[in-house]
């Protein structure tokens, strides 16, 4: 027994001392490990989250009451912008994939690291510069007031003249690069990392929503940041895309930014489906119902969303045959919805659920995502479409998808994975408390705005007068949205005293059913001691292959302990195909989002020679970044 | 809202909704025209769909719920797995097959919520978007108003859609559904009124600063009055009356022609609304306030108080000048 645990103890140690990272602040600047990425990922984008909710809150507290003078026209506007681009561009696409995937997907596919760690650095800092970008030129009156949709001619110079729109544009580009970046690591990790044994259909249903959102964005960002690049070249260089005087086109810009920005709400969203149904199985200890569906439905979602786009544009004139394609199309994606949602019923039905609060986020985003996507939709009904396009109708509709369905799953995982994450356990009882003020809180703050657009108030509207009918709904939703505030502040509240003060977790206090709780709460820098090796989509109920693990510590296999390593699987069937050595830590990746945040200043103060200087360093900090590259194994 | 404020522009607003107040909504439950009807009960029925769909969701949460605890262990999907599949998909394809069925049926009420052909109805109206308020020309008279528009009842009125500026969108709830105006494009709507009423119009696209003080009215008149409304529109502005309203002249040329129209005398000015008839109006600025003496003194001096923003400047006039230019504008019938 000894002569076994000695050489256990003593390839452990290696890796520890292979794997450790730089002291300090200095590690956190140039770390490359994915789960410290992943938290800094998530305070950032908490912090983004705050001002993207107060900034909603001051717009419910103006509207509580017709003729309010909380703020005026000129602020609300911008705060309805910034509202905007805040949650869906640094918010929960940085939220779900930035800080969810970067530290699980790692975890969940029993890899060590990201495909390419010094990557995943730069797309951190790349998001944080981003999001200071805008947030700095808000702060100094240069907020964008064109609303996150951007509609030109109102958002070009003559209309605009102000810096705000061009801190729009460039801010979308610079955090486009960001989720470029992201998008293409997660989907050469999912690829190339998974542990031997995993293939695609052994991978869990969580990695499949988050290849799809991965997918998704690569696909539909270049649309946006061509749209923001017209914009801005319009703007300040004589050009006219969208200048119809001079044969540009209006419409352009609303193509191009849809056709990014509907296969965005389903990345938004797809990210939410994964966490459902990674939690599921957890409170249920029941394999999903339907695996391989839910797998293809995660991805025909973004797939569909791909055509579908013109649906925000049927009251720009399009002719009926158009426009009764892209409502037929919008009417597909009912198909992989409807099969996520009976699915997700049918294993609570089926299984053993215990309604644990992350449960309850689950069961509570099902309802929501259900009433957002009934009322989604109805505007395949076209011409009701019609009617109640750009009314609060559509605004409570995509609420109760963006904040109802991609946000509580966001709110259930912070939960379910606190455990590992700190290694402490969430306190249960206020953990539900702060579900049922979210749930209640977040319907009194969005039922009424259904009733409101059918009545006829239309959205981005600072004020309206008592006669409309509309008081009422309005101050019933300000008290929602304060309670929604409040129940947010519970479950952060929760978090933080049960962070100080909760009891030890251990590594897998639900019985998980997949790799990440296989491992240490938190998980060590190398993740796994040895690299495991997988026969189904529930590696961790797999007692047996754990058990097959220990011992290969034991024996010296799968360890990888000769060096910065991890194991690289074939695409489809996950056979292991080799060792390769990963870089250490960098201070690469801060240095180049630096010198791009002088590019992205430069070009929005005007100073093209100080984006050129700085243009040229980032070639250079490229050439230090190549300069040492890490030894083939 | 705080009555007690001092200033014409919450005094206006509260006065606005009392007149608002009686009749004109932009309530698209409450159809008052075929195309506005059709959509209501195209929502009625999805309403119906829609709840049932969220009932049978609700209703498997609950069970699962109740279900809690009274479940053996077992990880397996076991036989049962197979007909969950079948059902998950069966039901799945209905809906898909139901969603079919509005698409075809949608394609009817497009049909009868279209805009009539150009030239296929008796008038046809142009309406043009500005940052904001609505200038409405009827094609083929002279006559041009803004804000406010008279339409026969029971009458197919083709409205021609356009902008001076940015997108903005025309919507009377009550009537029919939507439509753009944008640059470059050639859009039209139908208006057409079962009863004689006043029905509230919106800009419904996000538009700068005063897109919420951007609506309009539609005065849906009996057919000969509207005809004798329209006769009187085409007309050039009278002229002034009294030895005071041709002081008021004298000042509209020197502070306010340079932006806005009156026909019939030498202020062409386009930045600004018609204001030829100004005195049949019964609003301004956009439904903001309405249109009398007191509120319109208001307007000229303060317009940037009640309307914040918005393309008129605070005109400095002396208290003589101010009720001069008044008298004036009050006689134009």
């Amino acid at each position: 027994m000894t002569t076994i645990e000695l050489p256990t103890r003593q390839r452990v140690d290696r890796l520890e001392r292979m794997w450790q990272p730089e002291p300090g602040v200095l590690g956190w600047l140039t770390t490359t490990d994915h789960k410290r990425i992943g938290l800094l990922y998530f305070w950032t984008t908490l912090v983004l989250f705050g001002l993207g909710g107060a900034e909603a809150l001051t717009m419910r507290t103006q509207l509580a009451s017709p003729n309010n003078n909380v703020v005026g026209p000129s602020t609300y506007d911008q705060l309805f912008t910034m509202h905007g681009v805040t949650m869906i561009f640094f918010f929960i696409i940085p939220m779900t994939t930035g800080a969810f995937g970067n530290y699980l997907i790692p975890l969940m596919i029993g890899a060590r690291d990201m495909a390419f760690p010094r990557m995943n650095a730069l797309s951190f800092w790349v998001f944080l510069a981003s999001g200071l970008f805008l947030y700095i030129g808000f702060a100094a009156g240069s907020g964008p007031d064109g609303a996150w949709f951007g509609y030109v001619p109102l958002t070009t110079r003559a209309f605009d003249p102000g810096r705000g729109e061009d801190f729009y544009a460039l801010a979308i580009i610079f955090n486009g690069i960001s989720s470029s970046l992201a998008s293409a690591n997660f989907i050469v990790t999912m690829f190339k990392m998974r542990a031997p044994g995993m293939s695609f259909n052994r991978m869990p249903t969580f990695c499949y929503a988050f290849l799809a959102a991965s997918f998704g964005l690569l696909f539909a960002l270049p649309a946006l940041s061509a749209d923001c690049i017209y914009l801005w070249l319009d703007r300040n260089h004589g050009t006219h895309f969208f200048d119809v005087a001079k044969g540009g086109s209006t419409l352009l810009w609303q193509h191009l930014f849809w056709f990014f920005g509907h296969p965005e709400v389903y990345i938004l969203i797809v990210p939410a489906f994964g966490i459902a149904t990674a939690i599921i199985p957890a409170f249920t200890q029941r394999k999903i119902v339907a695996y391989p569906l839910i797998a293809i439905a995660e991805l025909l979602v973004v797939f569909i969303g791909f055509g579908v786009w013109a649906h925000h544009m049927f009251t720009v004139g399009l002719p009926t045959i158009t426009v009764v394609f892209f409502a037929a199309a919008t009417a597909m994606v009912v198909i992989p919805s409807a099969i996520q949602v009976f699915s997700w019923c049918m294993s609570l039905i089926t299984g053993m659920p215990r309604f644990k609060t992350p449960l309850l986020f689950i069961a509570g985003f099902i309802f929501m995502f259900v009433n957002g996507g009934l009322t989604g939709l109805m505007f395949v009904a076209i011409p009701f479409d019609q009617q109640v396009h750009n009314t609060y109708f559509v605004i409570a509709h995509f609420h109760y998808i963006i904040f109802g369905a991609a946000v509580f799953p966001i709110f259930g995982g912070m939960y379910y994975w606190f455990p590992k994450v700190t290694g402490k356990l969430y306190l249960e009882r206020p953990g539900q408390i702060s579900f049922w003020l979210i749930f209640v809180g977040t319907n009194l703050l969005f039922f009424p705005m259904y009733i409101v657009g059918l009545l006829g108030m239309p959205r981005e509207i600072y004020t309206y007068a008592p006669s409309t009918g509309w008081s009422a709904y309005n101050l019933a939703e300000t008290i929602g949205g304060y309670l929604t505030a409040f129940g947010i502040l519970a479950l952060l509240g929760n978090l933080v005293v049960s962070y100080r003060r909760g009891e030890p977790a251990g590594p897998d206090p639900w019985n998980g059913p997949t790799l990440e709780w296989a491992t240490s709460s938190p998980p060590p820098e190398y993740n796994f001691a040895v690299i495991p090796t997988v026969t189904s989509a529930y590696a961790n109920w797999d007692v047996a292959d754990r058990e097959r693990d220990a011992r290969n510590l034991a024996d010296g296999a799968m360890v990888l302990d000769q060096g910065h390593e991890t194991a690289v699987s074939s695409v489809a069937d996950g056979r292991f195909s080799e060792i390769v050595e990963m870089p250490h830590s960098s201070p690469w990746p801060p240095i180049l989002a630096f010198c791009l945040a002088m590019v992205f200043t430069g070009l929005v103060i005007g100073k093209i020679g100080l984006a050129a200087i700085f243009a040229l360093l980032c070639l250079v900090s490229l050439g230090g970044w190549h300069w040492k590259e890490p030894q083939e194994a | 809202m705080k009555p007690g404020r001092s200033g014409g522009g919450l005094l206006g607003l509260a006065a606005v909704s009392l007149l608002a107040g009686c009749g004109s909504n932009a309530d698209s439950l409450h159809p008052q025209g075929p195309g506005a009807k059709d959509i209501a009960s195209l929502w009625w029925w999805l309403l119906g769909g829609c709840s049932f769909g969220m009932a049978f969701v609700t209703a498997l949460l609950v069970l699962a719920w109740f279900r809690r605890k009274s479940m053996g262990p077992g990880r397996e999907p076991g036989e049962r797995a197979g007909w969950i599949v079948i059902l998950t998909l069966g039901v799945g394809v209905m809906i898909a097959g139901l969603v079919a069925l509005f698409v075809v049926a949608d394609v009817f009420t497009i049909r009868g919520t279209e805009a009539p052909a150009a030239a296929a109805t008796s008038l046809t109206v142009r309406a043009v978007g500005h940052q904001w308020y609505w200038e409405f020309d009827y094609t083929g008279t002279t006559a041009v108003t803004a804000d406010e528009i008279h339409i026969p009842v029971r009458t197919p009125v083709r409205v021609d859609v356009d902008t001076g500026d940015v997108i903005h969108s025309f919507w009377v709830p009550e009537l029919n559904r939507k439509i753009d105006a944008i640059p470059g494009q050639r859009n039209a709507i139908e208006l057409y009124a079962d009863k004689p009423g006043v029905y509230r119009g919106e800009c419904l696209q996000y538009c700068g600063l005063q897109h919420a003080h951007m609506d309009f009215l539609v005065f849906a008149d009996p057919p000969a009055k509207f005809k004798a409304w329209l006769a009187d529109q085409e007309r050039p502005a009278r002229a002034p009356a009294s030895a005071l309203a041709r002081r008021g002249a004298q000042v509209f040329t020197q502070e306010c022609q340079s932006c806005h129209t009156i026909r019939g005398t030498s202020a062409h000015g386009t930045v600004g609304p018609d204001l030829t008839h100004l005195a049949t109006r019964t609003t301004l600025a956009g439904v903001t306030i309405p249109n009398s003496k007191t509120y319109l003194g208001s307007w000229i001096v303060g317009s940037q108080r009640i309307k914040p923003g918005n393309q008129m400047p605070d005109i400095t006039l002396t208290n003589r000048k101010l009720r001069a230019l008044l008298a004036y504008l009050d006689g134009l019938h």
